[in-house]
């Protein structure tokens, strides 16, 4: 039941095979018995749930069901929804209750899903690990030891476990995609601007966003059909038309043109990551897919941009918490420089104090020029560089991470090695073109992903190329011990 | 001493625009005397929560570029500015600091000597407004009301041209009236939805250099603004004829002692980390939408006081005063419209009579209990001769009291004015019997009783015999 595919459980729904309120219990039992380990959920909302799965039940029984009614689905927990905690795992939001649903949770919640609870993360979002969470690290379901990834840690731990049917993240830098590459699991970033930000919690705000972490890239195509379109409350969100995104899922996809960057092949690369790449692109040209080598010849200098833009807008979008008006207040106030440093000294974790110092340093006035708009510049660089790129190719490919999951505690004090983990997914964050990441192969038991890109809002062919690759493959399918 | 120096002031004014709605988010812009009623999630900056730009706010600043002559900007941006206070609840004002909306705008001013003057507008844009900060030991501790975060601001900034009090309050009156005429704010300064702030600094006739500055804060209306400066400039100029500096600081104007005092709260040199607002685009305009707003401006304020002076031969005084106070040449209008009298005669009834009326119970002459044509109605009986002009004063009186037209009133009470030179006689006869004492002196030489004879005859008449008339029958030597 917990590992059927989205349009599995939509037949089953319907055909009354099983309930919504079933189904719902039935994933509450395994979160009950198995989130212990991996520290997926941080929340769980069993009462609301239940009260949405009996509406579900009301809606299939009335031939009228919405697409996505009785799906089992749980959010990261730097989405706002209404009534019900969200913490960013911060104790700075410990306390906070939104009074607002984020557009995507009222979206989905419109389209009938059910909202089994909030998932953990690095808090707010900063980190490549879940191990700043407040609420304790996530594991990997594949190995205990080692991290799950970050920031959406929780989100591809609970796809990996079976503990929700599919799960949503935040990419500012990677943060859905790396985390389900470590995990096993396909997580989207769709294009800048296609699904809106209005009530996620903002890290990057040029950088942010929102997409699915599922088994399938169909499970992949509901969801987005449910999120994406402008929204009239984030002025970044984009009026372009939403496609069909199931009706294309099956196309053929001889002729398409498949880049893969020589600058990947890095000395980071671990060769058995790359050799895994390889396969999955030889899979994807026996399918007629034709593979070109192509040059991305400003990637390495977007991770010291990504560092640079990054941390700056999260200074600022950070700067609300200062225990005036919600979230945590240090006790016993002296006056109000005590209430603003104690405050932000006592809430914030040290990883996201120090991106913090970092980004008001960046955004200073002797420096601002030298760095914040410089690595702006890089930026368009880095964006020219696919543009160039999607002249001759449809599609790119590339490892997602460089490695497999570490062991929890192994970055350890080495912020530099953390942040390389990302340094095959930041770029696509900095020019906002889609990608996705899917599992393709195993490394000492640990999942690897593939990242497949390609030009603004043609998420369809990402979805369509990654479903062919899974219908000759199996990586998907595998279920880590303990956890069936 | 001082006609060696002179004053250089710049000023920098903030306006809040009569939007229905705040800047960036769908609270309403219109303050609710209740404490945070009108604090939306956006406006407190809850988490998660984006801006989203108010058009009607952008349409009301393009109005005030077109009617300064100003640049709009096309592509104009958003930036934060940073800083923390309890009444900024993002941790960020969102402003505009690279691109602003409005540059290089121009506005006339009118001195005292009727001469005009051309101040220069560097640039003007939008920004949003933080919260109240209410010092009122609400449990111990002060309290923030964000009803007015959020609010649509147009922050003006003149150059510093303005040499003197009088000018910089004549160019705060002029921008004031401006956005009145504009309906783009309704320039209530004591409400501080038009506030001033000015920079004041002396130098020596002649000198171009640059000179330390002080920025006066918060002057919140015309005579502050002239009274501030006055002090402020004999402070700066005994400063410097002493051998000492003028601090770069901030002050304010405490009226009780008539003088700028340093703010309390320290100033530290703030770095705002100004970056640009990645949650909006920049601002696109559409050439044809400014053409439609170019459209709807009616008359700006010098047209109407050219206009004034020019079709109705008043006085320039008279003519300011009209343009200043919109409704009530609107008002002077109206009521030419419906009598014959000239505009110079009724012009002195609207700046007298009425506006006596008006101002003892402050009542602004688009609420006047007397309308333009009832007004209008009163004058023409007096230029028909049904009434003494001393007559229609009081019925004028009556007229606001009861919202009747003159013909009624005058119909009520018998009230025209008598002509008649028998029944004028009678009333001349029976003063003649009750003032002896005054009557032999007046025959006797004292030809200056005649004003005294007259006025005691217009009392017996209530008001109602013709003085000509009257003035005629005494003179005549008969009686």
């Amino acid at each position: 039941m917990h590992r059927k595919s989205i349009a599995e459980l939509k037949s089953l729904l319907q055909t009354k095979a099983i309930s919504a309120v079933e189904l719902a219990k039935h994933f509450y039992q395994r979160i009950e018995r198995l989130n212990p380990a991996i520290n997926a959920y941080i929340f769980e909302a069993r009462v609301t749930a239940l009260e949405q799965a009996k509406m579900a039940d009301k809606a299939l029984a009335s031939g009228k069901a919405p697409l996505l009614a009785g799906i089992p689905i749980a959010h990261k927990d730097n989405m706002c929804t209404k009534g019900i905690r969200t913490t960013c795992a911060s104790k700075m939001l410990d306390n906070f209750i939104p009074p607002y649903n984020a557009t995507i949770v009222e979206k989905l919640n419109q389209a009938g899903a059910i909202m089994l609870g909030k998932l953990n993360l690095d808090e707010f979002a900063m980190g490549s690990s879940d191990e700043t969470s407040y609420y304790g690290p996530s594991h990997n379901p594949w190995d205990l030891s080692c991290v799950p990834g970050g920031s959406s840690g929780g989100s591809a731990a609970a796809i990996a476990a079976g503990l929700a049917s599919t799960t949503t993240g935040t990419d500012t830098g990677g943060s859905v995609r790396q985390p389900a590459a470590l995990c096993g699991v396909i997580g989207l970033k769709p294009t800048y601007g296609r699904v809106s930000r209005a009530g996620m919690i903002a890290l990057a705000s040029s950088l942010d966003h929102c997409g699915p972490l599922t088994r399938t890239a169909e499970d992949a195509a509901f969801i987005l059909q449910a999120i994406a379109g402008f929204d009239p409350k984030d002025s970044t969100s984009v009026d372009h038309p939403v496609p069909d995104y199931l009706a294309t899922l099956k196309r053929d996809i001889r002729g398409l043109r498949i880049g893969l960057p020589k600058e990947f092949f890095c000395k980071e690369l671990d060769t058995r990551v790359g050799d895994l790449m390889m396969n999955a692109a030889k899979l994807l040209e026996k399918q007629g897919a034709i593979l070109k080598e192509i040059s991305l010849p400003n990637m390495h200098l977007s991770i010291s941009a990504y560092h640079i833009i990054a941390p700056a807008e999260a200074s600022s979008n950070l700067a609300r918490f200062d225990g005036v008006r919600y979230g945590y207040r240090c006790k016993d106030p002296k006056n109000l420089d005590d209430l603003y440093s104690r405050t932000r000294a006592e809430g914030f974790g040290d990883e996201v104090k120090h991106r913090i110092m970092i980004g008001t340093y960046l955004l200073s006035a002797g420096y601002y020029d030298a760095y914040y708009v410089k690595a702006q510049r890089i930026r368009r660089l880095v964006s020219e560089d696919y543009q160039k790129a999607f002249k001759e190719v449809d599609l790119i490919l590339n490892p997602t991470t460089p490695t497999p999951a570490f062991k929890l505690g192994a970055k350890g004090n080495d912020r530099v090695a953390m942040y390389l983990s990302d340094m095959f997914t930041v770029s696509t964050n900095l020019a906002g073109i889609p990608s996705i990441s899917f599992p393709i192969g195993f490394i000492d038991g640990l999942p690897i992903g593939a990242q497949l890109s390609t030009n603004y809002f043609e998420e369809a062919l990402l979805l369509n190329v990654t479903h062919q690759y899974q219908r000759l493959t199996d990586w998907h399918l595998q279920i880590p011990g303990g956890f069936e | 001493m001082t006609s060696q120096w002179e004053t250089v002031i710049g000023l920098e004014i903030h306006a809040q625009l009569m939007t229905s709605s705040k800047l960036f988010s769908g609270s309403p812009a219109s303050i609710s005397q209740e404490a945070n009623a009108q604090a939306s999630a956006i406006d407190l900056g809850m988490p998660g929560t984006l801006p989203v730009l108010n058009q009607e706010a952008v349409m009301m600043a393009i109005k005030f570029g077109l009617a300064t002559n100003a640049e709009i900007c096309n592509h104009s941006t958003f930036s934060r500015k940073h800083y923390f206070y309890p009444d900024l609840p993002k941790g960020y004002q969102i402003t505009q600091h690279e691109k602003p909306l409005l540059r290089h705008g121009t506005i006339d001013i009118l001195l005292a000597t009727g001469e005009k003057k051309t101040i220069h507008l560097p640039h003007a844009h939008l920004e949003e407004d933080a919260g109240k900060s209410r010092h009122e030991d609400i449990h111990g501790m002060t309290g923030i009301d964000f009803n007015r975060a959020g609010e649509p601001l147009l922050e003006i900034v003149t150059a510093p041209e303005l040499y003197s009090a009088e000018e910089a309050s004549a160019c705060l009156k002029a921008i004031h009236t401006l956005v009145k005429y504009l309906n783009i704010c309704d320039g209530y300064l004591h409400d501080g939805s038009f506030r001033c702030d000015a920079n004041v600094s002396v130098r020596k006739k002649g000198d171009t250099d640059p000179m330390s500055r002080t920025e006066i804060k918060n002057l919140n209306s015309f005579r502050y603004l002239e009274r501030a400066i006055e002090f402020e400039s004999k402070r700066q100029i005994n400063l410097l004829t002493t051998g000492k500096k003028v601090a770069q600081e901030t002050r304010f104007f405490n009226v009780k002692k008539n003088r700028t005092e340093r703010m309390r709260k320290k100033e530290k040199v703030h770095d705002y980390c100004y970056f640009p607002e990645p949650d909006l685009l920049p601002i696109e305009i559409d050439s044809r939408w400014v053409t439609t707003i170019k459209n709807s401006i009616a008359e700006l304020p010098l047209e109407r006081y050219r206009r004034f002076l020019a079709d109705y031969k008043i006085l320039p005084d008279e003519a300011k005063t009209y343009m200043h106070h919109r409704e009530l040449g609107d008002y002077f209008e109206a009521t030419l419209r419906e009598t014959t009298m000239s505009p110079k005669n009724v012009s002195t009834w609207i700046l007298g009579e009425l506006s006596a009326l008006l101002n003892k119970q402050q009542i602004p002459a688009d609420q006047s209990p007397v309308s333009p044509d009832q007004l209008a109605g009163l004058l023409n009986r007096i230029i028909d001769g049904t009434l003494s002009r001393h007559l229609a004063k009081q019925i004028l009186e009556t007229m606001a009291i009861t919202q009747k037209s003159a013909d009624d009133i005058i119909a009520e009470n018998e009230l025209s004015q008598v002509t008649n030179e028998s029944d004028i006689q009678a009333w001349i006869t029976e003063v003649i019997e009750t003032h002896p004492k005054e009557i032999a002196e007046y025959r006797a030489g004292k030809k200056k009783l005649l004003g005294f004879l007259i006025g005691q005859v217009m009392r017996r008449s209530h008001g109602r015999a013709n003085p000509k008339i009257v003035a005629k029958l005494i003179t005549t030597p008969e009686s």
